[in-house]
Parts: structure tokens; C-alpha cells; sequence
């Protein structure tokens, strides 16, 4: 059976079906990403006062990630003009450089995660946090308890320089390599009885010969609400990123064979393929701003 | 752009209609590359632009929202062809943004309608 209006236009709609699909599927992606970003709004919003990160995230290598997906944006456009143009091998040539864009992206939000999840707070018994990266721990024989745990970064007494570096930015901090023992570590059951707020949630796994986990923690989903809203807005749009990818790469190679049976159709899937990808630039330059500049 | 005038299989049967389509894309893929210099300077004022103090965050955010909004117009207008556009294809986004705007604005409301919230402190600043 041949399916109707691959490449003819309906009558009615004066649209390929292929066309329309895509629509409808994005209509519902407006709808995903909008409850993500409402939740965003509310969760910012409703932050405690000095609780809410600034300059957390690496500028120039957002910065650098929003130019790849605009020149890919660029890239999956000419490749569908060039099929127009019936320039097959310049299609070739855009739609690698697609591909290649959107690996470029997510190595680069890779190096990203990465520098979250190795960038650890620990709060002391003397009310002041070391907070910077792990360098080493070292744990019991059986690998349960923490002995103490040596992270490159500073040392304050005001969370405040933890949660915004940026406005602290002209202060001079040193940066040294920091060694805590897991007895000067105060545990997360007795923040509240000393009168304090868990400034962030620790890792379950840190924990003291009591058995009590302490009060370490590693800016992964758990942190705090930002970096919760962060991994869920990125993570998703870098699923997008991969899913893309992975039909352009199709499409660039095995699925380029439809150019010689059905050149028309194989340009509506380029076109169809296309509108996806733009879809998944603009929620990025719509995450950029709000998640690393303001 | 070269100009490769191969005759491969894309060619489209009618020669006027096909040299009509060509032209039309060739003017298509100028727009494309001012559309692309227009993303890239867009990126660099948002990220300046976040280094300026406006008065308030709120401000800022508005700022870089106002920017980001232009930038999402190019892209859905130009590279999604959105400015020459079939009418269904229209009449669907209206539904989906009248769908979106309504989301936000009940999840919103739902959220701080009381007194001294964060959203009435905004928008009493903008309508002070």
C-alpha cells in the first residue's frame, strides 16, 4: 500500500502529510518545554532570598554551544536548499557538518556535567563551607564510612560566595587544594538542631562511622531546586540533541539511497527533519539566557 | 553558492516551473546567511547585555527575554519558513499558543495568588 501525500500536497491543505505530522509533534514539544518553563518561573521565583545560583554555569562554553546549534540551524537548511538546487553533494556536505555540530554540542554539555558533578560544598562544625572541586577521598576498607575528603577550591563562612560567585567576583579568594576530616564534617540530621538550613541536600552516600550522612554535596540534580530545573531542562534538550542527530545522521547516510528512487520525498523528510532541529535551537536560545546569564 | 548545474534526478519536469523554484531558493539561501549573522550578533548582545546592570534582575531577565524572543522569531520565521506558511499550519500554532499562554498563565496564577508573592511584587514594580 503507498502511502498518500509524501510529496503531492493535499488538496485541502495544500501540505505534504509529513509536514502537518511534524507540526502537531512540535505543537505537543511547546507544550513539554512550557511546563518545564513554568516550573522553571515558579521554582525561581520562589526561592529563598540568596538562594538561587548565579554564575554557576561556564559563560563562554554556553556561549560557545549556542553558536554550534546556530551554525548547525544554518547547516540543515542549506543541506535541504541544496536538494532543491538538486546539489546532492553539497547536501552531503551540510548535513555532515550537521551532524558534526550536534556531537560538537554535546561533548562540549558533556565537559559541563561533568565539571557539576565533580564540584562538591561541605559544610563544617565551625559553620563554614569548602567548596570546590574533588580532588580525592578517602574512605574505611569496607568502603562505607568516609575518613576525609580533599577538594581544590576556597573556604568561607558566608554561603552567599557559594551561591554567587559572580557578585563576589572582585573579592580575592584563594583557590588551594582543602583537606577535611569526616569529624569536622556536621551531619545533615543535625543542620536544623544547630539552628541552620540545609543550604543544599548532601550526597546519601557520605557518611561517618555512625552511619549518619554528612553534610557533602555535589552539584548534581539533588543540590538544590536550580540545579534540579538545570539537569531536567538541559537533559531533556540534549535528548532532542542526540534523537536529531541521529535521523540526520540517518539521513546523511543509508536513508541518502531515497535520492535516487524519490528525490522529491527524500526532500520533504530533509525539510521535515529540518524543522525539528530548528525546534530544538530555539528552546536552546530560550535556555541560554535563563539558565546561564541571569 | 556555486553554481552546479547538474541534471540529476531532482530536476522537476516542468523547465520554467523548476527555474522559477530555483531562484526562489537561491534568493532563500541569501535571507539565510543575514539570518544567521543576525543569531550570532543576537547571542552577543544577550551575553553583554547580562554584564549590564538595568536597574533590577527583573529587568535584566526582561531584557534578555525581549532578545531571546527576536531571535526565536528569525529562527521560526526564516529557517521554518513560518513567514510564507500554509494556513492549517497557522491556524495549528494559534491553538498551540493560545494552549501555552494559558498553561503558564494558570500554573502561575495558581502559584502566587497571595499577597506580598514574588510575581505581584513584579508586576507592581513594571505598573508602579
Amino acid at each position: 500500500m503507498e502511502i498518500p501525500y509524501t510529496v503531492k500536497p493535499r488538496e485541502d491543505t495544500g501540505l505534504f502529510n509529513g509536514k502537518v505530522g511534524i507540526w502537531l509533534f512540535l505543537a505537543s514539544e511547546v507544550m513539554l518545554f512550557g511546563g518545564l518553563f513554568s516550573s522553571y518561573i515558579l521554582l525561581r521565583v520562589g526561592a529563598e532570598e540568596g538562594f538561587w545560583p548565579h554564575g554557576w554555569l561556564n559563560v563562554p562554553l554556553g556561549t560557545a554551544n549556542t553558536m554550534v546549534l546556530i551554525i548547525s540551524s544554518v547547516t540543515v537548511v542549506m543541506a535541504w536548499a541544496s536538494l532543491k538546487l538538486n546539489q546532492f553533494s553539497r547536501f552531503k556536505l551540510y548535513q555532515g557538518l550537521t551532524v558534526l555540530c550536534a556531537l560538537i554540542f554535546l561533548v562540549i554539555k558533556a565537559f559541563e556535567y561533568t565539571d557539576k558533578f565533580t564540584h562538591y560544598a561541605v559544610l563544617l562544625k565551625d559553620g563554614s563551607y569548602v567548596d570546590g572541586h574533588l580532588v580525592s577521598k578517602t574512605m574505611t576498607a569496607d568502603g562505607q564510612t568516609l575518613q576525609s575528603i580533599t577538594l581544590h577550591g576556597t573556604v568561607t563562612k558566608d554561603y552567599n560566595q557559594v551561591i554567587d560567585p559572580h557578585k563576589h567576583r572582585k573579592e580575592h579568594h584563594e583557590h588551594k587544594e582543602i583537606t577535611v576530616a569526616a569529624t569536622n564534617i556536621v551531619r545533615f540530621a543535625d543542620v536544623a538542631k544547630l539552628g541552620q538550613r540545609a543550604a543544599f541536600k548532601p550526597v546519601p552516600t557520605m557518611k561517618d562511622q555512625t552511619g549518619s550522612t554528612l553534610m557533602i554535596g555535589n552539584r548534581a540534580p539533588r543540590y538544590n531546586s536550580y540545579t534540579a530545573i538545570y539537569f531536567t531542562l538541559t537533559g531533556l534538550h540534549a535528548l532532542h540533541v542526540l534523537g536529531g542527530a541521529i535521523v540526520i545522521a540517518f539521513l546523511w547516510g543509508p536513508g541518502a539511497a531515497m535520492w535516487r528512487t524519490e528525490p522529491e520525498r527524500f526532500t520533504n523528510r530533509v525539510e521535515t527533519t529540518g524543522l525539528f532541529w530548528h525546534f530544538v535551537d530555539l528552546v536552546w536560545i530560550f535556555l541560554f539566557p535563563v539558565l546561564y546569564l541571569l | 553558492m556555486s553554481h552546479d548545474h547538474s541534471h540529476g534526478p531532482g530536476a522537476a519536469t516542468h523547465a520554467h516551473d523548476a527555474a522559477h523554484d530555483i531562484e526562489h531558493v537561491r534568493q532563500s539561501v541569501r535571507k539565510y546567511l543575514y539570518v544567521f549573522y543576525a543569531l550570532g550578533i543576537g547571542t552577543i548582545i544577550t551575553v553583554l547585555a547580562s554584564f549590564v546592570d538595568f536597574g533590577s534582575r527583573w529587568m535584566n531577565v526582561t531584557i534578555a527575554l525581549i532578545i531571546a524572543t527576536i531571535k526565536a522569531g528569525l529562527v521560526a520565521g526564516f529557517f521554518m519558513h513560518l513567514i510564507s506558511e500554509r494556513k492549517l499550519i497557522y491556524s495549528l500554532l494559534t491553538c498551540t499558543f493560545f494552549f501555552f499562554g494559558a498553561m503558564m498563565f494558570i500554573f502561575i496564577w495558581c502559584a502566587q495568588d497571595f499577597p506580598g508573592s514574588e510575581v505581584l511584587k513584579i508586576l507592581t514594580t513594571f505598573w508602579r
